[in-house]
């Protein structure tokens, strides 16, 4: 009866989202900016691996608001709305586990990489 | 599930398109019944039934496909609300009054369900949680004689009512969660009443695990659910989901509710619980408001589900 809702994903987030290395593949190029989409409640990438000194910026590509908070507390987004977006530079080397404090069964890591 | 034939039933009864699960509270294992029986049962116990009224996500400030505009359908239900012959006794929201939390969202809301002139009681949803104080903006304005989070309960004609918090601090990976203060609190409140005492739970998320992969369950609600077990009648009364599932597990009966805004997908089906599209006839009909009638002194109970279309 119902048809689930496609969600747009902004095409530059879409294109940036390949300037974001998946896992512990290759270190990431330094491109900016690095975009995590968040659509139909997942961070894509859920896992990013980035060098040192990267600043990333998540988009929120849904219909529902979310945020980013870090566990460790180290950085926690204000709620973002439809087309929000929030950006974190990551300065220490060390893996940042966060989630959307909203819908915490969303869940996602930063892998943040020593040069 | 089994909210069908209730719905068939109440239109003809109510005349307005819908359901609605009328509840009588007694003794023994609930059961639904029609809203007739229950006047009839009423009138040969000498009880006087009361009924109340229960609506949820209303998601003010909702203006994306598939309903650009949450205020107009939640004021629909509301007018359906002021349009019922037998008056429910009072109103509860069970969260999810706003969709970001924003003043005039609260305020917006608080004037639309003051047309119905009835006493509404609201426990939040997580979207009501999205102010700066992280939920004060929400106790601020329904948390007088509340306690902690703005947790409380109440009793109506014999009945108990436990309004519950479980989407504050909400942990990474988890699910909805009450927290030990407050599961604490309700194991003291639950202790001064005994076991032939109607309860009535309401909270935002579902108080039974019903799709753990979209955190449509508590984590906590086990230990809430072993304090409930000694009594006879237990009607849980949740939102969330945007659509009604109900299951009885011994003397414990769950329902969640319609949205009053927007539909969710059925657990698992599609990518997201996000909002669903609906063709523009059919959006009425997955929204919807819960009428709950508790007869004392009969057995069985039924609740009625109604649709705004
Ligand atoms: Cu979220």
């Amino acid at each position: 009866m119902f048809q689930t809702l496609i969600r747009r994903i902004p095409s530059a987030a879409a294109a940036a989202l390949a300037a974001v290395t998946l896992g512990a593949a290759a270190p990431a190029p330094s491109v900016t900016p690095n975009i995590i989409t968040i659509g139909n409640f997942t961070f894509g990438p859920e896992v990013a691996t980035v060098p040192v000194g990267t600043t990333l910026t998540w988009v929120n590509g849904d219909d529902i608001p979310h945020t980013v908070v870090a566990i460790d507390k180290s950085f926690r987004s204000p709620v973002m709305d439809t087309d929000g977006r929030f950006s974190f530079t990551f300065t220490k080397a060390g893996t940042y586990e966060y989630f959307c404090s909203i819908h915490p069964h969303m869940t996602g890591k930063v892998v943040v990489q020593a040069p | 599930m089994q909210d069908r034939p209730h719905r068939r039933r109440f239109i003809e009864c109510m005349g307005w398109a819908g359901t609605g699960l009328l509840w009588t509270a007694g003794g023994g294992v609930m059961s639904s019944i029609t809203l007739d029986r229950a006047a009839a049962a009423a009138k040969k116990t000498g009880v006087k039934p009361f009924s109340f009224l229960q609506v949820s996500d209303s998601h003010i400030g909702f203006t994306k496909d598939p309903n650009p505009d949450a205020r107009a359908t939640f004021r629909e239900a509301v007018a359906k609300i002021r349009a019922m012959p037998d008056k429910p006794d009072f109103i509860i929201h069970t969260g999810d009054i706003t969709q970001l939390s924003k003043p005039q969202e609260f305020d917006d809301a608080d004037q639309i369900l003051k047309e119905a002139g009835l006493t509404v009681f609201h426990v939040p949803g997580e979207h009501d949680m999205l102010d700066e104080g992280g939920g004060k903006a929400y106790l601020d304005r329904y948390g007088a004689g509340t306690l902690g989070d703005g947790w409380y309960s109440f009793d109506h004609n014999g009945v108990h009512f436990v309004g519950l918090i479980n989407v504050k601090a909400l942990k990474a990976g988890g699910m909805g969660s009450f927290g030990q203060p407050q599961l604490d609190w309700l194991k003291a409140d639950l202790a001064g009443h005994s076991a032939s005492t109607p309860i009535v739970v309401f909270t935002h998320v579902p108080m039974w695990t019903i799709y753990e992969k979209w955190g449509w369950g508590t984590d906590d609600a086990t230990q809430a659910l072993s304090m409930l077990a000694r009594f006879g009648s237990v009607t849980v009364l949740n939102g969330h989901i945007h659509q009604v599932i109900q299951k009885v597990e011994g003397n414990v009966a769950f329902h969640t509710a319609r949205s009053t805004a927007f539909p969710q997908p059925a657990p698992g089906q599609g990518p997201a619980p996000g909002p669903m599209k609906a063709p523009a006839g059919d959006l009425h009909a997955a929204l919807g408001v819960r009428t709950v009638s508790v007869v004392r002194g009969t057995g069985p109970l039924a609740v009625v589900d109604a649709t705004l279309g």
